[in-house]
């Protein structure tokens, strides 16, 4: 058995709670996992060190970490992890670097695992629609959905080891332009409260924004309700042409569930319907399905939440 | 002038629906069509070429079946088609391999794609080809302006990031606020013309091999309530019972 590495999730400066869970799946893959932390201040590393199961907490420490560049974080890292299977969230960022990784190593990647068993590995494909399994007979770079495994838990007390690195980073960010709002992308968020053409018009969606600001939710949309209504942009679409989210909660609201919406959500850990229509094709893939109207259903949510997050 | 490329996939219909036989997927009733954010990479390669002048050559991997794709991308407005003639299954290091070998061998310095196929979603192509090539790449790309190499805006963590990006270079696309031509009728006589041009690459052994498709497995049924009232019910036991509140 060869080793497994784990390239820490980063978000905001800090390490992701979703590195607790690839720690679980590194283990699952049959050998206690080295954590590369990717930084430009290795303090940052030291929160790896309590995640129980690691073998060894590496902080790979370079000026390339400060903004994210394919080529300069994958020849960073590269110098850094030894030989063995690599995993990395399956966020877009961490799966683009996962696959520049593997062709750096000569070796294949496989995105969006959900599931490990031994040498085999579960990743859905044809947007959920089926999922496959492949073999491994080597090692590979792999990248892990968030919300699948459990994560592993904190106490620990592992050395971190600080290592300089160096990457050639091949592009340059001119400008950072930030969301008007201070809420969260879809693509970020662990909770999304998403409107769909049910809604009725665009204005509607301040009560999705109420909630979603209520509970630290991200706001998301229904192709329906961007195609049909330019004050949707489509950076807020789930589904196959837009973006594939995997939340711990996903409240579709108005939505009927149409194939290509179900593809980029399906995974949610929960999912809340709320539709007038019994029939909606959503409901059968919820948790919890309320049918009647949003305009019955979102102010009792939006109080009741409210309440409790008072 | 410029020597674009822009990589198109075959894929299932992507609202047809996907059925397992055996251990395999079934797709002989299914309609292939253009993986959708191929059209993007599409649209972004033509744009490229109006800008700066040059052509664009469209690159696909399979069996002569795939020409479908390349026809279609020729209908659109690509200059040149071309296909690596391949069946069966291969792993992502071998169809990357195969990509870059013939993309320095037409001489390609900038190369287009979709920012995922609609059948794997992996994403995994275009950052696969760019290191394998020693290019820069940006992926999910939402816009391009062609100056000084490339200009292109990218998600970044809380909001997007512009992006100077030195050619060579790949970019895998994303929709963005972008409208695809479609193919007119001139095109469309064209491309039933067009002749595709077959490569043979020596492909890499694999080291991923698929061992089976399966559904997803079945969702036990949830719980059902009448009427928006329940809605402070469903908020409990998000808290209670979920724990995801």
């Amino acid at each position: 058995m060869t080793d497994t590495i784990v390239i820490a999730e980063i978000a905001k400066g800090t390490i992701h709670a979703t590195t607790s869970e690839l720690v679980t799946a590194a283990a699952a893959m049959g050998s206690a996992p080295i954590v590369i932390v990717p930084c430009t201040d290795a303090s940052v590393a030291d929160a790896a060190a309590s995640i129980q199961g690691a073998s060894k907490v590496i902080a790979a420490k370079s000026d390339a970490f400060a903004h994210y560049d394919a080529a300069g974080w994958a020849s960073a890292l590269d110098a850094v992890a030894p030989a063995g299977t690599i995993l990395t969230a399956a966020t877009p960022q961490s799966k683009d670097l996962a696959a520049r990784l593997a062709a750096r190593r000569n070796l294949s990647v496989v995105q969006d695992v959900v599931a490990i068993n031994g040498n085999q590995l579960t990743s859905p494909v044809y947007s959920g629609k089926a999922m496959q399994t492949v073999a491994l007979s080597g090692p590979a770079v792999i990248s892990v959905r968030a919300n699948v495994f459990d994560a592993a838990p904190s106490g620990g007390a592992t050395e971190v080891a600080v290592v300089d690195t160096t990457g050639n980073m091949a592009t340059a960010v001119q400008e950072f332009m930030a969301r008007a709002s201070q809420r969260l992308d879809v693509a970020e968020a662990n909770i999304i409260i998403s409107g769909g053409r049910g809604m009725g018009s665009p204005d509607n969606f301040v009560h999705l924004e109420a909630i979603a600001d209520t509970i630290g939710a991200a706001v998301g949309a229904s192709r329906a309700a961007v195609d049909t209504w330019e004050a949707i942009p489509h950076s807020m679409q789930v589904g196959q042409t837009g973006k594939t989210v995997n939340p711990n909660l996903y409240i579709a609201v108005g939505i009927s569930g149409a194939i290509q919406h179900l593809a980029g959500m399906r995974s949610s850990k929960y999912i809340v319907a709320i539709n007038k229509d019994a029939d909606a094709p959503i409901f059968q893939h919820a948790d919890y399905g309320i049918v009647g109207t949003w305009e019955d259903a979102l102010p009792v949510l939006q109080s009741t939440l409210s309440s409790m997050m008072a | 002038m410029s020597n674009i490329v822009v990589l198109v996939k075959q894929v299932p219909d992507t609202n047809a629906k996907i059925v397992v036989s055996g251990d395999r997927v079934d797709l002989s009733a299914v309609k292939k069509v253009m993986s959708p954010y191929d059209e993007f990479a599409v649209e972004t390669a033509l744009k490229h070429r109006e800008a700066n002048g040059g052509e664009v050559t469209a690159l696909t991997l399979g069996g002569a079946g795939a020409d479908k794709v390349l026809k279609d991308a020729k209908a659109i407005g690509v200059d040149h088609i071309v296909r690596i003639d391949t069946e069966g299954e291969h792993d992502s290091n071998a169809l990357q391999s195969a990509l870059a070998s013939v993309l320095t061998e037409i001489g390609a310095e900038v190369v287009y794609c979709g920012k995922s196929a609609a059948d794997t979603g992996a994403g995994s192509t275009g950052p696969g080809i760019a290191e394998r090539l020693g290019w820069a790449s940006v992926s999910n790309v939402i816009s391009v302006a062609f100056e000084n190499g490339l200009t292109v805006v990218a998600p970044s963590e809380g909001g997007n990031a512009r992006i100077s990006v030195p050619l060579p270079a790949v970019v895998s696309c994303d929709k963005g606020d972008m409208k695809v031509r479609k193919p007119n009728v001139k095109g469309i006589m064209q491309a039933k013309k067009a002749k595709v041009e077959v490569k043979t690459v020596a492909m890499q052994g694999s080291t991923v091999s698929v061992v089976a498709h399966s559904m997803p497995p079945a969702k036990p049924a949830g719980k059902s309530y009448e009427g928006g009232a329940a809605a402070a019910e469903v908020a409990r036991l998000l808290r209670e019972e979920a724990n995801v509140i």
